[in-house]
């Protein structure tokens, strides 16, 4: 069973109002699944279609559009070493050795534990800083080989517990817009006249207080 | 502030190098607390939204358009024209907020997200108040989950405070700003991929010309696409006024930009630069820039504009960052990234790293970037491995030419004796991603043709498996 929890089915149907077309949080149930269960299963996908009124098949057909969503278990810690030219030209192929042979693995992976899976990744904004690896979606710059080894032994150990939680969530906070203050959302047919500010000339007084 | 933050707040991103000039994006980065809501007050933010809500809509609409921000994404569009694109008496019009930043080379969108949120909140806010814009979606990379976290936090902080949502300071204008992020894909940058991807859908660019999304965007709707970097000018420029903006910069490029500069420099970093008047020089060279070649190196070649854009080479240092001057010498800006090869640089390498990257981005709607780019990637792997025949290189060029029919933009070459082929190129596919698997090529091989041959002759040399390649191609007339 890897349908919604309640708690979720709650978030979830917070996040759809926001959207003037439920499908449109399609894929941020999908990472809210993916933060429930490490990966993402048939009856998520399931549940998810039946949330925004789409089929399991459309579900699934954005799902797997996108690289961040697994499909199979993956390791506690997702490992993501950029391969692209600023990284590579400054050492990610030799990061890349390490790994596979810190981790005893090929990148594409996940050790028997299932603490690690590696992966190769393109360019993860951080150019500048190369080469440069992300775990779970958070960055580490300018790392050398032996800094690798030497995060790959605190991983282990949960040193970074704190700073990086397990595959799945990524954002440790949610935007909650509070019920007194949401416009909600404009659908085409709520509004088809221009917004009001936009015919009434100037808004607020020049001299209105701060 | 971030009360809500569980667990450890990570420290800034490195990577940003300030400097004795002109700040107009980048004012607040060197505060430790530059993503709060206190810090952001404190040196004046929130200014330009109270500015901007004591005239009327039209009148800061003009505004923009005097200063002509240049769009800041890739295409360099002006933003206050592209607002003025919507049709006539249709409504609503959406804001979606370009934060996907992946092009290869690119970081300034994560900074300005992770650094001072709040800037580009504001910004969010006076773009939907100036073209009547009822809801906005501001789309983070998935990847980027600092990035998250503090846009989050920032918002939450921002509705609280009466900055976002109904009645904004008072006033009749309300607008939601609906966080939205995505899952992985390069191509859902472009802006139509967007669009689709914030649907619900899978991420593939829809078919432009006839109909932009200004005119036909999300759910049907007029819909503005801008750039994190181009909304986050906004709040400055309402303070100060078009002309202190158009007071920097050149007047076809007025104000600052940030660019990234990555590779073999002594310094990379990001850096806010004046724009058109900075060249390429100074950036390389340049002891407030990059300081030079790592290790007194000689530059071999550089990528001006993001993993996208064809190659230059020392020839092209003295031009400024300038758009205009940059495609009619054979390349683009694009998203203000700079990477830079020095004289180790395996050539036929460093295009496979970019090749590569299209042809794995691919979204598979268009035959011949689906087809082509992959083509592209194994045939310059072959040659990379040291496996490549003389017949690849031509094989190379006529994928390319599948991809664009005609001649492709390069630089000119006073070693090559070469002249510069102009932006821009045709192209047989709906969005930049097929060109793009081939640009890295074309250049590299244009530029540096000697170091692939050099890789194939060793090939040859090797008498044993000399025979059966010949035999394998000539048996099965090419690929
Ligand atoms: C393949 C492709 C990827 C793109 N990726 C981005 C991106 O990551 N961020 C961005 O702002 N614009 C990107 N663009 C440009 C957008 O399509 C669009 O022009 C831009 O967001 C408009 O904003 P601006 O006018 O403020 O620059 C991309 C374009 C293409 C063709
Ligand atoms: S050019 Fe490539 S990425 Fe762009 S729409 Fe066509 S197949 Fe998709
Ligand atoms: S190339 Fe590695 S982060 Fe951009």
């Amino acid at each position: 069973m890897s349908r919604l929890t309640d708690a979720n089915i709650k978030l979830a149907k917070e996040i759809i109002g926001r959207y003037p077309r439920a499908r449109s949080a399609i894929i941020p149930l999908l990472h809210l699944a993916q933060e429930q269960h490490g990966h993402i299963t048939n009856a998520a996908i399931a549940h998810i279609g039946e949330l925004v009124g789409a089929t399991s098949a459309e579900v699934l057909g954005t799902c797997t559009f996108y690289e961040m969503f697994k499909m199979e278990p993956v390791g506690k810690y997702l490992v993501n070493i950029c391969g692209t030219m600023s990284c590579a030209l400054l050492g990610s192929d030799e990061l890349m050795h390490r790994a596979e042979h810190t981790l005893g693995i090929k990148a594409g992976s996940t050790t028997a534990d299932g603490l690690f899976t590696l992966e190769h990744a393109e360019c993860q904004a951080a150019c500048t800083e190369a080469p440069c690896l992300q775990v779970n979606y958070r960055h580490r710059y300018r790392v050398t080989p032996d800094q690798l080894d030497a995060l790959i032994v605190d991983l282990r150990a949960g040193n970074l517990d704190g700073e990086i939680p397990p595959h799945g969530t990524v954002a440790r906070v949610r935007q909650h817009i509070p019920a007194g203050r949401a416009v909600g959302a404009v659908a085409p047919e709520d509004a088809t006249d221009p917004p009001v500010w936009l015919s009434t000339g100037p808004s607020i007084n020049a001299k209105t207080p701060k | 502030m971030s009360e809500s933050l569980t667990g450890t707040i990570m420290p800034h991103a490195p990577g940003f190098i300030a400097g004795d000039r002109p700040r107009i994006v980048t004012s607040r980065f060197e505060y430790e607390d530059s993503y709060t809501l206190e810090r952001y007050l404190a040196t004046d933010g929130y200014s330009g939204l109270r500015a901007c809500l004591t005239r009327a809509a039209a009148d800061v609409h003009n505004e923009v358009k005097t200063a002509t921000v240049l769009g800041r994404g890739g295409a360099g569009f002006p933003a206050g024209v592209k607002w003025g694109l919507t049709p006539q008496g249709k409504f609503p019009r959406y804001l979606v907020v370009n934060g996907d930043e992946s092009e290869p080379g690119t970081y300034k969108d994560r900074l300005l997200m992770e650094r001072d949120p709040h800037q580009l909140i504001e910004g969010c806010l006076i773009a939907c108040y100036a073209a009547g814009l009822s809801q906005c979606f501001l789309y983070i990379r998935g990847e980027m989950a600092l990035a998250q976290e503090r846009v989050a936090t920032a918002l939450n902080d921002a509705y609280a405070a009466g900055y976002v949502g109904t009645n904004i300071l008072g006033s009749n204008f309300s607008v939601d700003i609906v966080l939205h992020w995505g899952a992985g894909a390069y191509v859902v940058g472009e802006e139509t991929a967007l669009i689709e991807s914030l649907e619900g859908n899978r991420g593939m660019p829809r078919l432009k010309p006839p109909f932009f999304p200004a005119a036909i965007g999300l759910y049907g709707q007029p819909t503005i696409v801008n750039n994190v970097e181009t909304l986050a000018n906004l709040p400055w420029l309402l303070v100060n006024g078009a002309a202190a903006y158009t007071a920097i910069g050149t007047e076809s490029s007025p104000g600052t930009r940030m660019v990234a500069v990555s590779g073999h420099v002594r310094r990379p970093g990001v850096y806010e630069i004046v724009n058109g008047t900075t060249t390429f020089r100074d950036l390389v060279y340049g002891n407030e820039f990059c300081g030079g070649i790592r290790n007194g190196n000689e530059l071999k070649a550089f990528v001006p504009g993001g993993g996208s854009a064809p190659w230059f080479l020392p020839d092209q240092l003295d031009l400024p960052f300038e758009g205009k001057l940059v495609g009619a010498a054979g390349s683009m800006l694009g998203s203000g990234a700079i990477m830079v090869m020095d004289d180790t640089t395996d050539i036929p390498a460093a295009a496979l790293t970019l090749t590569r990257f299209y042809a794995h981005e691919s979204c598979g709607k268009c035959t011949p970037c689906r087809e082509g780019g992959t083509w592209l990637e194994r045939i310059l792997s072959r040659i990379v491995a040291g496996n490549g025949t003389d017949a690849d290189l031509d094989q190379l060029l006529e994928v390319g030419e599948s991809i664009c029919p005609g001649s492709f933009p390069h630089a000119a070459s006073e070693r090559l004796g070469l002249t510069a082929v102009p932006f821009p190129y045709k192209m047989t596919t709906i969005c930049f991603v097929g060109p793009s698997a081939f640009a890295p090529i074309h250049s590299a091989l244009t530029l540096f043709r000697d170091e692939f041959i050099a890789k194939i002759v060793k090939r040859t040399l090797i008498p044993v498996t000399a025979a059966p390649i010949a035999a394998a191609s000539a048996a099965g007339g090419g690929q």
